[in-house]
């Protein structure tokens, strides 16, 4: 399974890297890392249908998750890939704006790593 | 004939003019009356006949000494008593001239034309000393008037001083209240001006908080998720140990060892961004430091760029920087020249947000924070700050009022119209620089900060 997490701080790269140590090592997950949501677009162009799974930050400079987001459902549609938002912002405002744009979930940092695994078999399942 | 007569008539007649017998002394008024008669009667009588001639002369002489007695002795005839040096004399010479002529006629006539002469002179005298003193009189009524309009004068004087004064007192009563009540007023707008000061303040800090909130969660992350994959890593580590698989164990430490790297990092950036927020709250201490303007101006544009961010999800702009590495750290005061990135940058952003509002095709919302360094001089150069926008600009006809206290473009309740006016001080009054802008309308504007370094 592979999977695209998009944010603007480089150190989220090794964080999933040492999280995801044994999924990485068993082979189940692959990772690739965008730092901006333009990044983001230009990959999912170059390797269609490639991840199943997309985890974006919201606050980004440039484009924001949230337009990466509206992107991806408007343009990716068959099969739209699964989208996850993960930001520093909790509050309601930015919840219903990610749902509404077809977030599939939503969490919060600082990120629960055992959740969002959780989350993942869930999903993939 | 004799002038006794005459001269009693006239006496009498000068007295009840001059000093108004009849009014100031009444008891004299018939005396001098019957006086008057008297004397007429004389006059007739030595001019009817040569007979008693000299009786008659002697009886005037005696009314005459009488008269001049009561003048000379009584204090009611006091302002008639120069009559007395004026007519005594010629009495006195008629006296003497005619007691001669008892005693021996013929030494009388001998010498009679001596004696006209005399009498003469004594005649002239009474005439000159009536004449001076009258002139003397008149002029001590003139003085006496003149005095009295002088008192007078003196009292419409003292009066109108006296008005002034009372004036001149209500006035100073109005000034002293109009002066209380302006200091009051003062005191007012001080403390309405410290308030708003303050409420500047709050709302840049209410700006703020959203970009520290992210700015916090994200270093907080690492830290957590970090020690977590620590304490894992310490498992697997202790397992491979006593496996006896060391190298396996060695490469499981020298991750734990790059991951408290940024435990350490990311713990030091949180604590960073509290700090400065709390140096943002916090009142001046007007104190300057060696501060690192570029360091400076990188933390300010990301923290108004996530709180805006974080107050409208749907904003989006490029923020570019380029900083010049020579400037070093020069003295200012930290949280003063914050608040005017800050400021800077929060008008910038909603300047382009309220250009991409208009949905222009093409348009790429961007702000650009530069630094420059003018001048090579190693102590004493300026340091120039630059904060761009490509909004709509400033209006050429607001462009003059943007510094003004409460001037403000934006909506109610969105902007306290204190910010501008507040850097401006900042800038020129508290570090001696220069606060510019430049701006082209529909194209964009430039903020301008040029700080002495001495």
């Amino acid at each position: 399974m592979k999977i695209l997490v998009v944010d603007d701080e480089r150190d989220i790269e090794v964080l999933f890297e040492q999280r995801f140590r044994r999924e990485i090592k068993s082979g189940t997950i692959d990772f690739v890392f965008a730092y901006s949501g333009e990044q983001a677009l230009q990959y999912l162009n170059q390797h269609v249908h490639e991840a199943v799974l997309i985890l974006s930050d919201i606050n980004m400079p440039g484009m924001s998750g949230l337009e990466l987001l509206r992107h991806i459902k408007q343009k990716f549609s068959h099969p739209p890939p699964v989208v996850m938002m993960i930001t520093a912002y909790g509050d309601a405002e930015n919840y219903n704006q990610a749902m509404r744009l077809g977030a599939d979930d939503f969490l919060t940092k600082p990120l629960d790593f055992s959740l969002l695994k959780e989350k993942l078999k869930e999903k993939v399942q | 004939m004799s002038g006794e007569p005459i001269i009693i008539i006239l006496v009498i007649i000068y007295l009840r003019k001059a000093l108004k017998v009849k009014l100031s002394i009444p008891e004299w008024h018939t005396r001098l009356q019957w006086l008057l008669y008297i004397s007429i009667g004389l006059l007739v009588g030595q001019a009817l006949t040569d007979n008693f001639r000299i009786g008659l002369h002697w009886i005037a002489m005696a009314i005459l000494g009488w008269l001049l007695y009561v003048i000379a002795t009584n204090e009611k005839f006091k302002e008639a008593r120069f009559l007395v040096t004026a007519i005594l004399p010629y009495l006195g010479v008629t006296f003497i001239a005619e007691t001669i002529r008892l005693i021996d006629v013929r030494f009388f006539y001998r010498w009679s034309s001596w004696v006209d002469t005399i009498q003469t002179f004594a005649f002239i005298w009474g005439v000159g000393t009536w004449i001076v003193t009258r002139r003397q009189r008149k002029e001590l009524i003139k003085a006496r008037q003149k005095a009295i309009e002088e008192e007078q004068n003196n009292k419409v004087i003292s009066a109108m001083k006296a008005q002034l004064e009372v004036d001149v007192a209500e006035r100073t009563a109005e000034l002293r209240k109009q002066k209380e009540e302006l200091e009051i007023a003062l005191d007012e707008l001080k403390s309405a001006q410290a308030q708003l000061i303050q409420s500047e303040k709050m709302a840049s800090l209410g700006e703020l908080t959203a970009g520290i909130a992210h700015e916090i969660q994200n270093p907080l992350n690492f830290v957590n998720n970090f020690s977590e994959v620590n304490k894992e890593l310490l498992l697997e580590m202790k397992h491979e140990i006593d496996s006896g698989n060391l190298s396996e164990a060695k490469n499981i430490a020298k991750d734990i060892e790059d991951n408290e790297d940024k435990i350490n990092f990311h713990g030091k950036r949180a604590d960073a961004i509290v700090k400065s927020m709390l140096q943002h709250s916090r009142s001046s201490s007007g104190k300057k430091e060696p501060t690192d303007i570029n360091a400076l101006a990188d933390e300010y544009l990301r923290l108004a760029y996530h709180g805006l961010r974080a107050k409208d999800k749907s904003f989006n702009a490029k923020f570019e920087t380029d900083f010049d590495d020579r400037i070093g750290q020069i003295n200012i005061v930290h949280q003063d020249i914050g608040r005017v990135l800050l400021n800077l940058i929060n008008n910038a952003f909603y300047a382009v947000s309220e250009k991409q509002k208009q949905e222009t095709p093409g348009y790429e919302p961007t702000i650009t924070v530069t630094t420059k360094r003018i001048g090579d001089q190693p102590d004493n150069y300026r340091v120039e700050i630059t904060v761009a926008d490509n909004g709509n600009g400033v209006p050429k006809r607001v462009l003059d009022k943007i510094f003004q206290p409460f001037f403000t473009t934006k909506p109610t309740g969105l902007g306290t119209g204190l910010g501008l006016s507040l850097s401006y001080d900042i800038i020129t009054r508290g570090h001696g620089g220069e606060l510019k802008v430049e701006t082209k309308e529909g194209e964009g504007a430039e903020f301008i900060i040029i700080l002495p370094t001495q």
